[in-house]
């Protein structure tokens, strides 16, 4: 079996008395989707914040292609190649659609001391950002300020983003949220094509995409993973369904 | 591309450079000394709407940087006429091209130690850390008698400049209006490069900025170090300009009257600094002569600019900042 690209062991996370993250190990190997499931609160977007560096875990460890990952910068984690979405969007909101996107391609050049030429007529930039933003279908779009595009615009940006970066595993924070049916679908279907590329940690509260796209399931509930399997594993759980599936499943 | 901004701006550079050349053909030298006021200030202010417009850092200590500039100049000018070495036997200097270098450098290592530390803060505790230690710099230079201490430091002689007769007002106009021309030339070259992409988003939003992998920090340090540079050379140019360096220079006054400027001509704007220089400066002169109140109006058009018109002047003759 191929060796995980992220592996996060016993992972704990505390603020005061409430355990947002509790000995949490699971991992993403290559190709994969792992969907990180469970209700309002418990500790999936605080997971991710310690993934990615916005958090430091009490105690722990996140390997990522066999590296430590603690102690970097989240700028370092982006540069080995984590990719991640945000749960409420974030981008520069008086820059256009590309330029946020030409951002994350001049720091995959590792350029950005430099002073004197123009981003706006550097085809070294603009081309590859073009081409990102035209793989999730936004390349009409580039050109307007990032504050006047839909929310769901928005989050393709930040999938457009990592996509720029070269990410090598992409953490995504509910990408869903805020799009309409049509969206979601068409969504779903790009995120099916992109684990070839690289494995994706999807916390998505849509459970259709999550049914449709997993290849792995965490529960998590007061930052505890109580079950890891297939769908129909996770389907079939009584402790999940008793937790957070309910009857719709 | 010529747009509103773009021919307001060359309308400005013109006014700024034909009309001291006017009144010193009219036999009105003062209007021109008037003119080096504002060049010198602009300057000062370009540099400190690198920090402040573009990477959104309020510094409240940029008269530091104004000080140390007039200081190297002073400084440097006295043991030339002295004769006396500065430390490691290296001698003063006349020169206005070696001032300003050293101006330069220096002013560049203050800000980088001073970015070190306050730029680990953010808002209101960046804001007080910077007017900290530029207060320390201040009592500091009050309480060395070396250099004239409270009184301050006359230079005798204003500095030399190859081929140019400085004495005179409007040679002295030019030399800072080209080097103000420099500087808003550099302005625009950074705003527009990779590294003005990346201070401008900090500013915007700093998570995002990291998490493509560009550490916030680093940028805003540089665009803090680029922008005392500026802000330095322009203390030098006012050290010349006055034949005086006095601590008054490094004073927190100092400090809020560039963030005044730029906020009465326009955050981040190329031109903003200009714009909010020559409506000080004209005000001081006019009002000043009336009223010794002057700054009373002052507060009420800052009051004006701030509730009604967001970009100051430029943004409201030129609308509002556009990023491709």
């Amino acid at each position: 079996m191929a060796d995980p690209v992220l592996a996060i062991s016993e992972l704990s996370k505390t603020f005061g008395a409430l355990k947002a993250t509790d000995d949490v190990s699971l991992d993403l190997k290559p190709g994969e989707i792992h969907a990180l499931i469970g209700p309002n609160g418990a500790g999936k977007s605080t997971l991710i914040n310690q993934v990615a560096g916005t958090l430091k875990p009490d105690t722990g460890s996140i390997r990522f292609d066999g590296q430590e990952l603690t102690g970097l910068t989240v700028a370092e984690r982006a540069r080995r190649g984590l990719g991640r979405t945000f749960q409420v969007s974030s981008l520069a909101p008086e820059f256009s659609a590309l330029r946020n996107v030409m951002l994350a391609v001049q720091s995959v050049q590792g350029s950005s001391f430099r002073f004197f030429r123009p981003v706006m007529r550097d085809t070294s930039l603009i081309e590859p950002a073009m081409a990102a933003l035209e793989r999730v279908g936004l390349a009409d779009r580039a050109h307007l300020p990032t504050s006047e595009l839909s929310h769901g615009e928005r989050r393709q940006i930040e999938i457009a983003i990592a996509l720029a970066l070269g990410s090598r595993a992409f953490l995504l924070d509910e990408p869903m949220a805020g799009m309409g049916p049509e969206g979601s679908k068409k969504l779903t279907d790009f995120l099916d094509g992109l684990r070839a590329e690289a494995p994706i940690l999807l916390v998505e509260h849509d459970m259709n995409a999550v049914f449709a796209l997993a290849d792995r399931i965490s529960v998590l509930v007061y930052g505890r993973v109580i079950a890891t399997g297939t769908v129909d594993e996770i389907r079939a759980d009584p402790e999940v369904r008793r937790a957070y599936l309910g009857d719709e499943a | 591309m010529a747009n509103r901004e773009t021919i307001f701006n060359l309308a400005v550079a013109l006014l700024l450079l034909a009309l001291p050349i006017a009144a010193n053909y009219a036999g009105e030298p003062f209007y021109v000394t008037l003119a080096t006021r504002i060049a010198i200030l602009s300057l000062a202010a370009v540099g400190l709407n690198l920090a402040l417009g573009l990477g959104g850092l309020v510094s409240f200590g940029h008269a530091a940087f104004f000080g140390i500039g007039g200081y190297t100049a002073g400084i440097l000018a006295s043991h030339a006429f002295s004769g006396d070495p500065l430390i490691f036997g290296l001698p003063g200097t006349k020169q206005m091209i070696v001032i300003w270098l050293v101006a330069m450098i220096a002013g560049g290592i203050v800000a980088f130690l001073i970015g070190l530390i306050s730029l680990r803060t953010a808002g209101v505790y960046f804001i007080m850390i910077t007017l900290a230690f530029a207060q320390m710099i201040f009592y500091f230079a009050i309480s060395w008698p070396a250099y004239g201490g409270e009184d301050g430091l006359p230079i005798f002689v204003r500095n030399q400049f190859p081929g140019v007769n400085t004495l005179r007002p409007l040679p002295y106009f030019l030399i800072c209006y080209a080097l103000l021309a420099i500087g808003l030339i550099l302005f625009k070259l950074i705003a527009d490069s990779r590294f003005g992409a990346a201070l401008q988003a900090t500013r915007q939003n700093e998570v995002r900025v990291a998490s493509v992998g560009i550490p916030p920090y680093r940028i805003r340090l540089a665009a803090f170090v680029i922008s005392g540079m500026f802000t330095a050379i322009a203390g030098a140019l006012f050290a010349d300009l006055n034949r005086f360096v006095s601590p008054s220079m490094l004073s927190w006054h100092l400090s809020g009257e560039l963030i005044v400027l730029i906020i009465l001509g326009g955050v981040g704007r190329l031109f903003g600094p200009v714009v909010g220089a020559a409506i000080y400066v004209l005000l001081e002169f006019w009002l000043g002569g009336i009223t010794e109140r002057w700054q009373f109006f002052l507060g009420l058009i800052l009051l004006g600019v701030v509730l009604f018109a967001r970009g100051g002047v430029v943004g409201l003759i030129a609308g509002r900042a556009r990023h491709g």
